[in-house]
């Protein structure tokens, strides 16, 4: 692996979203937009958005790079730029990596501006640290990402991919806590819950635990970009069979 | 100025098999620095599939495909054949000097390279120009510069020449000429018979079967055809 090629990669891909303005306003955008919205809609609740709001800088960004990745990544290959890369020295580390620092590093400026927003104009007042929330933020892009790079291996349109995104999608935001507290649902449900990178995502954010409690749920999104990052890898077929 | 009693490419019992179907049976030729070789035949015939199996990129079933000494596939020929496929496989949402930075970058490249190959290919003054807003023969174009980037000894080049205006076939044709010339081995592929012209030697592809392997004067005496077509229609019926 070299981590120069990976660079270099990052920067192509960085590249490709600056002259696609809209993609590039999207992906920063409509996180920012939908936790304002979310402010503005529990105004006659006093308190709720202090509670939900953090949460949900944790599952945005997921749901985002899951799909651009997802995306891009599918056009590499239908385009035929894939099939060039392999034929040139470029391993498929090389690649999946430039893509996870390409899409962490606009995880990092998506997280910075949806914090700095929530706690400036939208009113956040919640007890977690916010330099805890960015992180929590930008793991969550990363996750994205990861999946977004494994599940390329999987679809094979973009048109496939982009359905994927409610079979990958929904059914952790039903069970990671913010539908229903994890403690009530039913044990078997709850164990699943328990395991899923949403799940630490939302519990990673919520206050007034112990660091133990939040070195294990970064622990286990680590630990699944990780393993995605690797299937993403591992699952890219230089060779046609 | 290039050996030319040495082989570049070493193809021999060359058999392909994919989910079942036989795409290329036995496929043998062998082909020197400095040749301009054309591969021709119909749509299907396996051309794309024998030329990515030299690139490694195709997984070979059976027999051996030898490239400068080393397997095909091999991580030492990586980047050392110039590969254009079907799709012009370059950036749309990059401009053209974005693209042949970035595959100059992973080829570890210096800067006069980029500037070399833009001459080459004719794309200076469209340094800026998003590859998206580009012609098909400009894209095309922007492709072969990848290919050329670092001067691969061996060019492989699967149908570029395919939906363009005759000029600039001709001049293509003439480019790949030229890169003959200074010793390297050019495989182009195309399924429009009248290329043949162009060519210094053809191999004819028809069923995943090589059906001939000699000069386009040749093809025509050996078949009585005053055509490329007809040439490749008695070949066929003669089998």
């Amino acid at each position: 692996m070299s981590l120069r090629r990976s660079l270099l990669t990052s920067r192509r891909i960085l590249e490709q979203l600056r002259h696609d303005p809209r993609t590039l306003a999207l992906l920063l955008l409509i996180p920012t937009a939908l936790v304002g919205l979310l402010s503005w809609s529990l105004t006659n609740h006093p308190g709720s958005f202090d509670s939900i709001g953090p949460r949900l800088l944790g599952v945005f960004p997921l749901i985002v790079m899951f799909l651009v990745t997802s995306v891009i990544t599918l056009r590499e290959r239908s385009v035929g730029t894939l099939e060039r890369l392999f034929t040139l020295p470029l391993t498929k580390a090389d690649f999946v990596v430039g893509y996870a620092i390409a899409f962490g590093s606009l995880a990092i400026v998506q997280s910075v501006l949806v914090s700095v927003l929530s706690y400036t104009w939208y009113g956040l007042a919640h007890q977690g640290v916010p330099w805890r929330i960015s992180l929590v933020a930008l793991c969550a892009g990363l996750l994205g990402t990861a999946f977004g790079l494994a599940l390329s291996a999987v679809a094979h349109t973009e048109f496939q991919a982009v359905q994927f995104m409610p079979a990958f999608i929904l059914p952790q935001l039903l069970l990671c806590g913010l539908v229903i507290p994890v403690s009530q649902l039913p044990s078997v449900l709850r164990s699943v819950a328990d395991v899923l990178p949403m799940t630490a995502a939302v519990r990673a954010i919520v206050p007034l635990q112990s660091n133990s409690y939040y070195v294990g749920q970064f622990a286990i999104m680590l630990a699944y970009i990780f393993v995605a990052l690797v299937v993403g890898a591992a699952t890219l077929r230089r060779v046609t069979k | 100025m290039f050996n030319s009693d040495q082989s570049t490419l070493k193809v021999s019992n060359l058999r392909v098999v994919r989910k079942g179907n036989e795409i290329l049976k036995s496929i043998s030729f062998q082909a020197a620095p400095g040749e301009l070789i054309g591969l021709l035949g119909p749509s299907g015939s396996g051309k794309s599939t024998l030329m990515r199996s030299l690139l490694g990129v195709q997984a070979i079933t059976s027999g051996t495909a030898q490239i400068m000494e080393s397997a095909a596939g091999s991580s030492t020929l990586r980047g050392r054949l110039g590969y254009m496929a079907q799709s012009s496989a370059v950036y749309l949402d990059l401009t053209v000097e974005e693209n042949i930075r970035y595959f100059a970058g992973v080829l570890v490249q210096p800067r006069a390279e980029i500037a070399r190959v833009m001459d080459l290919v004719a794309l200076a003054s469209f340094s800026d120009r998003l590859v998206s807003s580009l012609s098909g023969g400009e894209r095309t174009r922007v492709s072969l510069g990848v290919a050329l980037l670092d001067s691969p000894p061996v060019l492989i080049l699967d149908e570029p020449t395919v939906g363009l205006d005759p000029i600039l076939r001709r001049d293509l044709w003439g480019t790949f000429d030229e890169l003959a010339k200074t010793g390297v081995t050019v495989i182009v592929s195309s399924h429009v018979m009248d290329e043949a012209a162009r060519c210094a030697r053809l191999l004819l592809l028809r069923g995943g079967t090589l059906l001939f392997d000699g000069t386009p004067a040749s093809l025509l005496a050996a078949s009585r055809a005053t055509s490329y077509d007809i040439a490749f229609e008695r070949l066929i019926e003669g089998d």
